[in-house]
């Protein structure tokens, strides 16, 4: 049976987020992530939930760890046949999982570490192998019917599914794991009745995003990234996001901080206050990125293997906590969620609207 | 050569409240008023070779005891200049009833155009624009608006900002890190124009219209921060104050083209082609190129201005590419070059090659846009809406990769605030009014505007009737327009939850399709209503 997508049904939603790091690098138990997102178990529904996990792969973390969710076994072998065809396949295996009552009818979930088999990048024409990765993933979301590549970075994976996110993290064994960055989502949803893929977190590479809230804009950013060869196929708007990280960081070499900027413009008002070189760059960054700019309430938590960012509409109509205590940074969309498992943190705050909270690992960590 | 065409309209004088100003009588362009004595006067005139007429005309003479106001219902052309005017209200305009028999088929224009070319055996001209009953797509699109998951944004109370800017883009930019840990722009964006409403006004030239109505597009652009056109009519020196709002263009006939002329825009037009005739060129009869319109357009006085349908120096992409290139040269690489084009079966091909070949921004013209002339036929069966146009255009683009380094105006028969916010949806950046403009300062789409016969002093030369425009009042009247429909779209982007114009361009997602078949609703890119 045909899952129902963005476009086909739509239901009103809440969303909870969560996110911890570490940011000397050292690793933590996936339990705590997941007490921290089902203190906030009224904020979703039961038709989603989903987590990313950095750090979790050392014995391969020169490989990319792509989390294949399959809807039929046809699909998964026709997928595999495309992994076969450009990747050294290192392992290829079933995502570990337990039996858990409240989840019913889990898709076929496999991981594959793989590298790009020699020369394949070159014949492809891209420009490393991480453009060769990210084309893959599009072209089988894109073509081969039933099969989703859901996550793709290395040393790290996106753990989702359609249930409460304490019981998808029972799902994935997640206490089984250890990672020096965690970030869950709890759904609400939006735009679907809940499908595997339309869960959060969504990925790309290295990128992974959670976000509380709905994107307004999702038809211009959808078509902006479009022009640059992504292709849309998870069918929730929160995807276009990690796109846009990749392709206004990774491609085009825009620094975090501008990213966020141009995601979460100033207002003019504000940029025409700003002093000639600051409104110069402001006003460039909105001239050029006008299409990129995400509008409608968001919380993001968009998470790469060097840290964590957190990002609110620019006019704040989604929550977000941020604290920390000694060497952990926590955010989320409730206060109650990060006490849980910090206790009583050194530093708490509201991130204000449009202001980017960017965190970054202090070291200890490889790429 | 006696014409058989009856007067369409029936002008009602009533003579009890009538009080003989005979302001309606000075200041109708095209004669309908007069007063009676004049009339008679006429009369002889007209029957002096029949005695017996002629009898008959002092027969009717002595009715008319005293002078007073008589209407010569043939000349009238709908106006309601005189209606609008008379201080008693004594004046009334009815479509004449008996005018042409019901037929469904042959309908009132078909007998009349026939009857007009049967007694000339010329073209048939019109002004305006497009009257027929195509059908109307943004009539057929509806705009989405939040409930509770997605709030709406009250523009009452949180910023909403409708700053536009046109000009290429480049596709990234590149930045630096400073010692000081600043950031600062390696990339030159290139030349931008910024406007504060995405709304901006068409090219209508000195000569078309009068320059008491240019001067008043000119003072509400400046007072809106957005941009009026000069049209093909060259850029008239009391205009230069505005000069930082204003768009030049560079037709075919090149009148009034000269380097100070290029560097006084804000951005230059390159105009291929117009709406309301496509593939057809302009023509300013010699009658209307008085002194001012002849030193604005630098041809002789008297002369007709003659604008070809071709540029004879542009004959292919290559070609253009020269002109606007040559036109970046001439102004130092300063301002955006815009090429405007018509709406046509193969437009969104077009408007790639256009991109490719140097122009910053594309203006599609659709076919509902106006004129101040066009053949009828032209008019009525060439060219598409600009609905289709601008969809075709903007996927294209995006399919090429090419949509952000061009920015994309629209324009041809806007109407209200909803038209411009579901052109933005479909993928303009702006939009360009012409007749809604002209209707703002009083114009009633009477589509007479190639007699020069104007009675609101708007598509005229004579001084007579250019006086009628205060340039003052008009030029409120506009800026009272782009301010409400401003006030408007910031509206209609809180009902969507969007507080920023970039959120919705392009942004189909947002429109919904009512009574459209699949193959349209393809082309626009827009989903059915009722679907999610």
């Amino acid at each position: 049976m045909q899952t129902l997508r963005e476009g086909k049904v739509r239901i009103p939603s809440g969303c909870a987020v969560s996110a911890i790091l570490n940011v000397q690098g050292q690793r933590i138990n996936g339990e705590a992530i997941a007490r921290s997102i089902a203190c906030m178990h009224e904020r979703s529904n039961g038709l989603g939930g989903g987590f990313a996990a950095y750090g979790i792969y050392p014995e391969f973390a020169d490989l990319y760890a792509l989390h294949v969710l399959c809807e039929t076994e046809q699909a998964r072998l026709e997928a595999e046949t495309y992994i076969n065809r450009d990747f050294e396949v290192h392992r290829a295996e079933p995502i570990p999982t337990r039996q858990v009552p409240a989840i019913t009818d889990p898709p076929i979930l496999w991981r594959y570490f793989v590298a790009a088999k020699e020369g394949r990048v070159e014949q492809e024409g891209a420009a490393d192998d991480r453009d060769f990765v990210a084309r893959f993933v599009m072209r089988v979301n894109n073509r081969v019917p039933g099969a989703f590549i859901v996550s793709s970075g290395k040393n790290m994976g996106v753990f989702k599914g359609v249930g409460f996110p304490e019981d998808i993290a029972r799902f994935y064994r997640l206490n089984e794991y250890e990672a020096y960055m965690w970030t869950a989502h709890g759904r609400f949803p939006t735009n679907t009745p809940g499908w595997w893929g339309g869960a959060h977190p969504f990925n790309l590479l290295d990128w992974s995003v959670v976000h509380n809230g709905e994107v307004s804009s999702y038809g211009t950013n959808r078509r902006y990234v479009e022009m640059f060869g992504y292709r849309l196929e998870l069918q929730t708007d929160t995807e276009v996001v990690a796109y846009l990280f990749d392709l206004l960081h990774r491609r085009q070499g825009l620094p975090l901080s501008l990213v966020c900027r141009a995601l979460a413009s100033p207002f003019w008002q504000e940029i025409d206050r700003m002093p000639p070189d600051e409104r110069e760059l402001f006003t460039a960054l909105r001239q050029v990125y006008g299409p990129a700019l995400i509008n409608g309430p968001f919380s993001f938590i968009v998470s790469h293997s060097r840290g964590m960012i957190g990002l609110n509409d620019r006019i704040k109509l989604r929550p977000l906590i941020y604290a920390r205590k000694g060497d952990f940074v926590l955010m989320a969309s409730e206060q109650s969620a990060l006490c849980d498992i910090l206790g009583e943190p050194d530093e708490v705050r509201a991130v204000w609207g449009g202001e980017p909270i960017i965190v970054e690992l202090q070291g200890g960590v490889a790429q | 050569m006696r014409s058989y065409t009856p007067p369409e309209y029936l002008v009602k004088i009533d003579h009890a409240r009538c009080r003989r100003c005979g302001r309606c009588v000075k200041g109708c362009g095209f004669g309908v008023l007069s007063m009676a004595s004049s009339i008679w006067a006429r009369s002889a005139e007209l029957f002096k070779e029949s005695a017996e007429e002629l009898a008959q005309v002092f027969a009717r003479v002595s009715e008319y005891a005293a002078d007073h106001v008589v209407a010569d219902s043939r000349r009238c052309v709908y106006c309601h200049w005189c209606v609008a005017g008379c201080p008693e209200g004594a004046i009334s305009v009815e479509p004449n009833p008996l005018a042409y028999k019901p037929n469904h088929h042959w309908e009132p224009h078909h007998l009349k155009n026939i009857w007009l070319q049967a007694e000339t055996g010329g073209m048939v001209l019109t002004g305006s624009g497009n009257d027929k009953a195509y059908f109307n797509y943004f009539d057929h699109l509806l705009l989405d608006a939040c409930q509770v998951t997605n709030p709406s944004i009250d523009p009452l109370r949180e910023p909403m900002e409708l700053r536009t800017y046109l000009g290429g883009r480049p596709d990234a930019l590149t930045v630096r890190e400073g010692p000081d840990g600043k950031i600062g722009l390696e990339t030159s964006v290139g030349p931008q124009v910024q406007i504060d409403t995405p709304i901006i006004f068409s090219a209508m030239s000195f000569g078309a219209i009068s320059l008491n109505a240019q001067k008043a597009l000119a003072r509400a652009a400046k007072a809106c921060g957005t941009l009026m056109n000069t049209g093909e009519g060259g850029l008239h020196e009391d205009l230069y104050p505005y000069q930082d709002h204003i768009i030049v263009q560079v037709a075919s006939g090149r009148f009034g083209v000269s380097a100070d002329y290029l560097r006084r825009a804000a951005y230059l037009e390159i105009k291929i082609g117009q709406g309301a005739k496509p593939g057809i060129g302009g023509h300013l009869p010699g009658e209307k190129v008085t002194a001012d319109v002849s030193a604005t357009r630098m041809i002789p006085v008297g002369s007709d201005a003659l604008s070809p349908a071709p540029h004879h120096d542009i004959y292919s992409i290559e070609d253009l590419a020269q002109l606007i290139y040559a036109l970046k040269e001439a102004t130092a690489y300063t301002k955006p070059v815009s090429v405007k084009i018509a709406a046509v079966h193969n437009v969104a091909a077009i408007a790639s090659g256009i991109a490719r070949a140097g122009a910053d921004i594309i203006t599609i013209d659709g076919f509902r846009g106006g004129t101040g002339a066009a053949p009828m036929v032209i008019r009525d069966h060439v060219g598409i809406p600009i609905e289709l146009a601008l969809a075709a255009v903007d996927e294209r683009l995006r399919q090429e990769g090419i949509r952000n380094r061009v920015s994309l105006v629209a324009a041809g028969g806007f109407r209200h605030s909803g038209d411009v916010a579901k052109a933005i949806a479909l993928g303009a950046d702006a939009v360009a009014i012409g007749t809604a403009a002209l209707v703002a300062m009083g114009c009633h789409v009477c589509q007479k505007c190639y007699t020069g016969n104007c009675s609101w002093g708007i598509a005229t030369q004579r001084p007579e009737l250019t006086t009628h425009l205060d340039p003052e009042e008009a030029g409120e009247r506009l800026a009272n327009l782009l301010r409400g429909w401003s006030l408007e779209l910031k509206e209609i982007l809180g009902a969507l939850g969007l507080n920023a114009i970039e959120s919705l361009r392009g942004n189909r997602l947002r429109l919904r399709a009512i009574n459209l078949h699949e193959h349209e609703m393809s082309v626009l890119g827009v989903k059915a209503a009722g679907t999610q």
